[in-house]
């Protein structure tokens, strides 16, 4: 069987139990994906409550302070909700609608894709619940409230290591004890097939914004895009519609936490081997026996052991490159992005953004790079103080 | 030589107990394994620990935390299994996810499992669509690959069961494995499709915990498979765990047509 495959990577590897789930879900996105009444409904959504299309902010100040190729953000934080999240949860949830489900369940790490979970499922009429590991419960509190306010219920998973992977662990678990009005809201492009192609589908926005606003503005397309990459779904919806475009690098940045040669990352490119796990075959922090590994990142929506299996086969095949970035590279450019353009990214783009400002110092002036900042930062102030010493609490 | 899992099933219905390798640690698993052979047990299925076993409910998840904190590793594995082969006179199988199996590589794999005397597999994340590459190697060292058929498996159960090897794995109700005060779903009408293409034997498992529900079950399919309800025993008793797991098989067996 090769369905749901890029190159020897992805596949279907779920208990029997969830399989006539996906196969309900691969046909009912089928079937919408074509109709144009669903793609309006979406479309409508996105224009109208998430607020697309995102600007494509040229960052001046930086531009000139790094002194090299012109940066450009993607400003997915200006969504609803404050992230790319939406774009994904917008999509699932109205399929899940379509396919008569009354329940939607989602895992989540920083909580931005739990919140943009629950506040779809506020808006369209649908009940939630959202599985998220008791160390990111209280790494990121106040999203825990926010999605108590939207109507979610919040499971604080103390399996594991309690992060995200234990998080996508509970959350399939739930699925299995109640597939038939509940759909799983995958957030990233993760998982058994058809969730990567879906969430990559729904996220693609991103990408083909990128390219009308680059050819609008600089009449060209950008010689660089970079994205950070946990499961990967902002990249993969930022780099799909370039894969046809040598001359665009695709660059995703993964969390180096305190250095890919410590015990305390999530580099999965950088360290990581082929594995199965969570629904797919792609690269994954092991050991020699197949163990999963802990993982380590200041950021909960990095924290993962895994990439999406499109992301594995860009980097096979060379299309994408992947650099780590450890901890302590993105809370600078997280300070620094607040100080020169007073944008205060996510923790997660700020991995982005310091890779960026590297490259774009590389590449020179004659260059445009576009990073993707996947969301806003307000989540992780209270952490980042407390990275710096202070003693603050959400 | 090699019990074949058909040889559980022979002239009787098959108790199928399920213990976790290296819970408490692996000495002692290797006299739980005896222990169950003796107190009646027509199959043994070894747990091979995993970090993150996705199909499994609560007991099994504390007992791969327990395994793993001992210090189990798959090499432990086999040569604990080595270490007992001369004394099983029932087949054994391994249970454990696929990513272990994938990562020691499937001829490295069931290569040992042949040399050791395992006789199948059940890897609960391995669905039917994606056993190919496994398949082909572990039937070149006579390892039989046991599926799954779960309640909602529907029209593809037919499919499973025209390919099936060793026994059918019937999952008795949604959700993952552990221990269930009852079972709704209606198991006689599965069993009768799969009897419609194969005569592979079934086994009912998830959620059979006491002597009415083995009774219940082995009366409708070949076998039973009891896990959650023996691994518990195990995390309560720990180093004691022989006599109270010998008992609960025992009486479970007794019940049983």
């Amino acid at each position: 069987m090769n369905t749901g495959r890029f190159g020897e990577f992805g596949g279907r590897y779920i208990p029997e139990t969830l399989m006539s789930a996906l196969l309900e879900l691969e046909a009912a996105y089928g079937a919408c994906k074509d109709d144009p009444q669903f793609q309006a409904e979406l479309d409508g959504l996105l224009a109208n409550y998430a607020g697309r299309p995102s600007l494509l902010y040229f960052a001046a100040n930086l531009t000139r302070q790094v002194g090299g190729a012109k940066m450009y953000l993607k400003r997915e934080d200006l969504n609803h909700t404050g992230s790319h999240k939406i774009n994904n949860v917008l999509g699932q949830t109205l399929l899940a609608k379509r396919m008569g489900k009354t329940r939607i369940i989602a895992e989540t790490g920083a909580g931005q894709h739990g919140v943009a979970a629950a506040t779809a499922a506020a808006l369209l009429g649908l009940a939630c619940e959202v599985f998220m590991g008791k160390e990111d419960t209280e790494r990121q509190a106040l999203n825990v409230y926010r999605m108590r306010l939207l109507g979610a219920k919040v499971h604080a998973v103390t399996s594991g290591t309690m992060t995200l992977k234990d998080a996508v662990n509970e959350t399939m678990r739930e699925w299995t004890r109640r597939v038939s009005d509940t759909h799983y809201v995958l957030g990233s492009v993760m998982g058994p097939h058809p969730f990567p192609t879906i969430v990559r589908d729904f996220q693609r926005v991103i990408g083909r914004e990128i390219r009308e606003q680059m050819l609008r503005t600089e009449g060209r397309l950008p010689d660089a895009v970079v994205a950070c990459v946990g499961g990967g779904s902002n990249a993969m919806g930022a780099f799909y519609d370039f894969f046809g475009d040598a001359s665009v690098r695709l660059i995703g940045c993964e969390a180096a936490g305190e250095g890919i040669d410590t015990a305390r990352h999530a580099a999965t490119v950088a360290r990581g081997s082929v594995g199965v796990f969570h629904g797919m075959k792609s690269l994954f922090c092991q050991d020699e026996f197949g163990q999963i590994a802990p993982v380590h990142s200041i950021s909960a929506g990095l924290d993962y052991p895994g990439i999406g299996p499109e992301h594995a086969w860009l980097h096979a095949t060379g299309r994408a490159e992947y650099v780590p970035i450890t901890d302590a590279e993105a809370v600078a450019a997280f300070e620094r992005l607040a100080r020169a353009e007073g944008i205060i990214p996510a923790i997660e783009s700020a991995h982005a953004m310091a890779h960026a400002v590297r490259l774009a110092a590389e590449l020179g002036p004659e260059k445009c790079i576009v990073v993707c900042l996947s969301g806003r930062g307000d989540k992780d102030v209270a952490a980042i103080a407390r990275y710096r010493g202070e003693e603050l609490h959400d | 030589m090699t019990k074949k899992i058909g040889e559980a099933f022979r002239d009787k219905k098959a108790f199928i107990a399920y213990l976790m390798a290296g819970d408490p640690n692996l000495a002692v698993s290797a006299e739980l394994i005896l222990a169950a052979q003796a107190a009646g047990a027509d199959l043994v299925e070894i747990g091979i620990p995993f970090s993150d076993p996705i199909a499994e409910g609560e007991v099994i998840q504390a007992a791969s935390v327990r395994a793993l904190a001992a210090g189990t590793r798959l090499d432990g594995v086999f040569d604990m299994v080595a270490s007992i082969r001369d004394r099983m006179r029932v087949p054994m199988v391994f249970m454990t996810y696929l990513n272990p199996v994938f990562v020691y590589g499937y001829e490295r794999f069931f290569a040992r499992c042949a040399a050791i005397g395992i006789g199948g597999i059940i890897i609960p994340d391995m669905p039917f669509e994606e056993q190919g590459e496994a398949k082909a190697v572990a039937r070149r060292h006579g390892v039989e690959i046991v599926t799954l058929v779960a309640p909602t498996s529907a029209a593809r159960t037919a499919a499973i069961a025209r390919d099936a090897e060793g026994f059918i794995y019937l999952v008795s109700s949604m959700g993952v494995t552990g221990v269930r005060s009852e079972i709704t779903t209606d198991l006689s009408s599965i069993v009768a499709d799969i009897r419609n293409v194969t005569a592979i034997p079934v086994a009912i498992g998830f959620g059979i915990s006491s002597p009415e529900q083995a009774a219940k079950y082995s009366a409708i399919a070949d076998g039973v498979i009891v896990g959650s309800a023996l691994v518990r025993i195990i995390g309560e008793h720990g180093m004691k765990a022989k006599q109270p797991l010998c008992e609960l098989i025992r009486t479970m067996k007794d019940e049983m047509v």
